[in-house]
């Protein structure tokens, strides 16, 4: 039996987090290769639909990367986003899918080592939940191994 | 003279006039409403029933305003507009006049969230104003709200509650002038604490002639506790407690507040016989009804007037 | 516009117990202002309730659509073609909607995702609040351009009552007293004395009052 490897899906805005991520590829800073990121222009970008689709298509965990409260590139992108995470967050629970597994996350373009300690983090916490349960349930049903 | 209520020849002879409340039991146990007004038999000239109050279900007030009649009483049946239409006030109007009830004290009431049924319908047909408007039109013109002539129509001593520190002040006058307006006989005004406010309000009733056009009762209630005048300046909307009243409360020992309570109360009253307009007091000592005697005898309001 | 709100998950979810194939209409109008039941909230449902069937290890066969209305017989004819391939209908759209997908489709069930509240205008963003009530005789021009039917807890004309406190009413500190409003309007306008003006007793019978309404144009029906 394979240990569980989580699926995580991380948005992360251009200015800041991606650049981050950047940041922590040169300094060769580890993090898991778990964490698949796409880059928007702004976290702001990231809408409802795009979190749920991700669990919808297979995640166990999504984040949302964005940069330092009251540094956004936009204005206000990454305040917008996180009222909406905290929505989702609720909507997830009430689904039974938990709202644990949605977070949202702070950090600025020079930040490497901060974006590969929360892609540790978030990989180890979403590996002690355990698999998205809609996608663990569906294999489960059509006899398919868990992922 | 527009009635035969007992209440108004008393207020139209120059007398001060006193009255009291009762509040009717949360069940069908007339021996509670009984034992209190007959507390107060003698000592006042008409005694409130109030009607479903802070919206918690009691005995009709209709109902318990003819077991006080039946005692010799002078009952003022108090109707909230929250909880009838039009058609069931007229005919509570009806019913009541018919057990020889002869005065009203038309409200809007408190809202059904205070209540022990918040889910009901919030019903108000329509509101205290256009109530008061009502009852004397069928008194005036012996016809009800729709048009048709009553048989034996009511008449009805009209009065309508006043509070003189709600907000805004600056409306208050306008707000007695509008009720006059309709048609009230009398007024009851919530219970007084802060005299240079009262004092205020009155000032601006009289500049407008008002106190010569409706009779104006003081409203008094006594406290029993420091914890209840704290209670009442901090939680009760709409009530004006100065910070001097709850120091004299809390600065006395716990077995001498309500003995102090008493005393703020008839000192109030006496105050308040020196100001102009003042026709009477309502003195509203809820669930303290026994200390309605000893208050009227201390302010010097007792005996009252055989008329 | 009308607003309204999401039901709570298992109110919807027990709806669609017995159904798998759903067909989700949305509508383009007012529940699309107050993001209740526009596009993108049909889009949000789907997921979540696909999520959810996934977990009990089933699937949900649902179709999205949103309609520019629900309200009116020619829109909701778009679903026509749809039909056949659903077990039953969800609206997102406030209760005419609902009802007129209802009334077109007599064979099958249709449900109300959304609660219908009230008739509201935007305070702000993502703030929506009550304004009219559909008394049917509007007389918003003598209370200085607010509504004392829908914005006094207790429906006063004769406003206010004695539980007005600092401009809040007695049953919130979040509630406007609605005639400290309209005092306050009446006196910017230097129209004080209107306020002592008596309206009289409404006639309700304009309003839902007079049961179930209708209007029909003359110069519009055929």
């Amino acid at each position: 039996m394979n240990e569980f490897e989580p699926v995580i899906v991380a948005f992360c805005c251009h200015y800041c987090a991606y650049t981050a991520a950047d940041m922590a590829g040169s300094q060769r800073l580890n993090y898991p290769p778990n964490v698949k990121i796409v880059r928007v222009p702004c976290s702001g970008k990231v809408d409802a639909i795009h979190i749920m689709k991700a669990f919808e298509k297979g995640a166990d965990g999504v984040y949302v990367a964005g940069c330092l409260e009251g540094d956004c590139h936009f204005k206000n992108g990454n305040k917008k986003v996180a009222q909406r995470v905290r929505a989702i967050q609720k909507l997830l629970d009430e689904i039974g899918i938990g709202g644990n597994r949605l977070e949202m996350f702070y950090m600025s373009a020079g930040m490497g080592e901060r974006f590969s300690q929360i892609a540790r983090d978030m990989t180890e916490k979403i590996r002690e939940i355990g698999p998205n349960p809609a996608i663990a349930a569906l294999n489960a049903a059509s006899g398919k191994a868990v992922a | 003279m527009k009635t035969e209520s007992v209440l108004e020849k008393i207020l139209a002879s120059g007398n001060l006039a006193v009255t009291s409340e009762c509040g009717p039991p949360r069940g069908a146990v007339p021996e509670k409403i009984i034992e209190k007004a007959t507390m107060l038999k003698g000592y006042v000239d008409a005694v409130n029933v109030t009607d479903n109050q802070t919206a918690m279900v009691r005995m009709s007030s209709f109902a318990a305003c003819v077991f006080i009649r039946q005692l010799g009483l002078h009952p003022i049946l108090q109707v909230v507009t929250r909880d009838r239409n039009r058609l069931a006030i007229q005919s509570d109007i009806l019913g009541a006049y018919a057990h020889g009830i002869n005065n009203m004290l038309c409200l809007s009431g408190d809202h059904p969230k205070f209540g022990d049924h918040p889910q009901a319908m919030n019903v108000h047909d329509i509101d205290s104003i256009q109530f008061v408007q009502m009852v004397s039109a069928m008194r005036e013109t012996g016809k009800f709200l729709g048009g048709d002539d009553i048989l034996n129509p009511p008449k009805m001593f009209v009065g309508a509650a006043a509070n003189p520190f709600a907000d805004p002040f600056e409306l208050r006058v306008a707000r007695l002038a509008k009720k006059v307006k309709a048609g009230a006989n009398f007024i009851q005004t919530q219970c007084i604490y802060n005299l240079d406010k009262f004092e205020q309000w009155m000032q601006g009733v009289r500049d407008r002639g008002l106190h010569e056009k409706v009779y104006i009762l003081a409203g008094v209630t006594p406290m029993k506790t420091a914890g209840m005048a704290r209670y009442m300046k901090n939680k009760v909307p709409g009530m004006d407690v100065p910070d001097e009243i709850v120091k004299r409360m809390a600065g006395v020992p716990k077995e001498k507040q309500a003995d102090e309570g008493i005393k703020i109360c008839v000192e109030t009253i006496q105050r308040l016989k020196e100001v102009k307009g003042v026709s009477g007091f309502h003195i509203m000592a809820i669930e303290w009804e026994q200390k309605v005697p000893e208050i009227t005898e201390q302010a010097g309001l007792y005996p009252r007037p055989e008329i | 516009m009308i607003t309204a709100e999401r039901k709570p998950m298992e109110e919807i979810l027990e709806y669609l117990k017995p159904y798998r194939r759903i067909l989700l209409v949305g509508c383009n109008e007012c529940v699309t202002v107050c993001a209740a039941g526009g596009r993108k909230e049909v889009g949000l449902l789907a997921s979540a309730l696909q999520l959810k069937f996934m977990k009990e290890g089933q699937t949900l066969d649902i179709k999205e659509i949103t309609l520019e209305r629900q309200c009116d017989p020619e829109y909701v004819e778009e679903l026509a073609v749809l039909v056949d391939h659903a077990d039953a209908v969800l609206s997102m759209a406030c209760g005419c909607g609902v009802q007129e997908v209802s009334r077109r489709f007599k064979d099958l069930p249709v449900f109300p995702a959304v609660n219908t509240k009230f008739m509201g205008a935007s305070e702000r963003q993502g703030v929506w609040a009550e304004r009219c009530q559909g008394c049917g005789d509007c007389l918003l021009g003598l209370t200085g351009g607010i509504c004392p039917i829908a914005r006094c807890s207790k429906q006063l004309l004769n406003g206010p009552c004695g539980g007005s406190t600092n401009g809040k009413c007695e049953i919130s500190p979040d509630v406007d007293c609605a005639w400290q409003l309209i005092w306050d309007r009446l006196k910017a306008m230097g129209m004080e004395d209107r306020y002592e003006d008596i309206m009289p007793a409404k006639n309700w019978q304009h309003g839902r009052g007079g049961g179930p309404r209708k209007i029909i144009r003359e110069d519009l029906a055929e």
